[in-house]
């Protein structure tokens, strides 16, 4: 079966910078991902060539065998780093948007997550904290029955409780098909949850491996070893 | 019994050990069904790929077998069990003659030590 996501000598270059450098890259389905890097190593860049918002200054990207377009959209379920939506709607406007838009949008999971969250349908996104904003778009994301979910820090904002949740969350969610990947910091929160990671630093790929894999070799935790390989 | 897992070995490793404590501890009886991957997963907050991994060598062990379609469940053999149950204590023997051996006591004093400590915790 071919990968879900495929690199091929991606490059991104924002004027002189380059974002991203050749990397070469396959995301392999129904595996959970971490995309790992320290601040500015590309990893935003990345997701959102994958979910076709920017388009790659060199190189080759496919989705599933295909280039990013509007038939990508449909299979990737994209979580970006800060929210779209307006203000002024309410929880329940934007579940019939989103039912609107994708025909893999399973609404009734979206209620039966917002209610284990405590959050009301009828309340408004202006009313909400940052924290709880996130948890929105996260429900919304993962409400999806997507072959690939990109989600560029889904537990930055949110507390250790609710993060296990959505960490839970996402566990739950798995399917053989699909594959999730989760750009984060949050290294340790994440480490039982993903099957594999991608160490990535200024715009190159410095490592894939499997988190197993990482503890037989190095006996340490992927969180060790990030803080090794990136030490400043 | 709670799930907890340390960082320094790989995870399937650790869930291997856990669930054959489950199973000579009888949380899991003999003979009995195994709950699915996907909730045996979800309770221990670990991806379900790492879970099976670890199924998949109780199964290889023959701690577990797996029937189609119904399920996984544990074995029938009971000197298996047994057998895994010894092994286990042999381990934390080992561990414990090591930490003994750090302190400064030899095998001999440590043995003596550990009946008198039994015989304390008699009375």
């Amino acid at each position: 079966m071919t990968p879900i996501l495929q690199c091929a000598a991606l490059s991104k270059a924002y004027s002189s910078k380059y974002a991203l450098s050749a990397i070469d890259l396959a995301v392999n389905r129904g595996r959970i991902v971490g995309l790992l890097g320290p601040n500015g190593s590309g990893k935003t860049t990345l997701i959102k060539i994958a979910s076709g918002l920017l388009t790659p200054s060199g190189g080759s990207i496919l989705i599933d065998g295909k280039a990013p377009g509007a038939e990508t959209k449909s299979l990737v379920s994209y979580l970006p780093e800060r929210t779209y939506l307006c203000d002024w709607m309410r929880v329940n406007d934007i579940l019939d948007m989103f039912e609107d838009f994708y025909p893999d949008f399973g609404k009734a999971k979206s209620h039966e997550m917002l209610q284990r969250l405590g959050i009301g349908q009828t309340d408004r996104l202006k009313s909400m904290s940052k924290g709880t904003k996130e948890k929105v778009q996260l429900i919304l994301v993962m409400s999806r029955s997507a072959s690939l979910y990109l989600l560029d820090e889904p537990i930055g904002g949110v507390d250790p409780a609710a993060r296990d949740y959505i960490l839970r969350t996402i566990i739950g969610n798995y399917s053989e098909n699909a594959t999730v990947l989760i750009s984060t910091h949050l290294i340790s929160d994440v480490e039982s949850t993903i099957d594999d990671v991608i160490f990535i630093q200024n715009g190159s790929i410095k490592l894939t491996s499997s988190v197993d894999d990482i503890r037989e070799k190095h006996q340490k935790s992927v969180d060790e070893l990030f803080r090794e390989v990136f030490v400043c | 019994m709670e799930w907890v897992l340390r960082d320094d070995r790989p995870i399937y490793l650790q869930l291997i050990e856990h669930i054959k404590l489950r199973i000579v501890s009888g949380a899991y009886p003999v003979g009995s069904k195994l709950p699915a991957v996907r909730d045996l997963a979800a309770e221990a907050a670990v991806n379900p790929n790492t879970m099976q991994k670890a199924l998949s060598e109780l199964e290889r062990n023959g701690l577990v077998h797996s029937q189609r379609t119904a399920g996984r469940y544990i074995t029938e053999d009971k000197t298996m069990i047994d057998q895994i149950k010894e092994d286990l204590a042999k381990e934390q023997l080992r561990a414990f003659f090591k930490s003994m051996e750090a302190i400064g006591f030899t095998k001999e004093e440590t043995m003596r030590l550990v009946q008198k400590a039994a015989e304390e915790d008699k009375q």
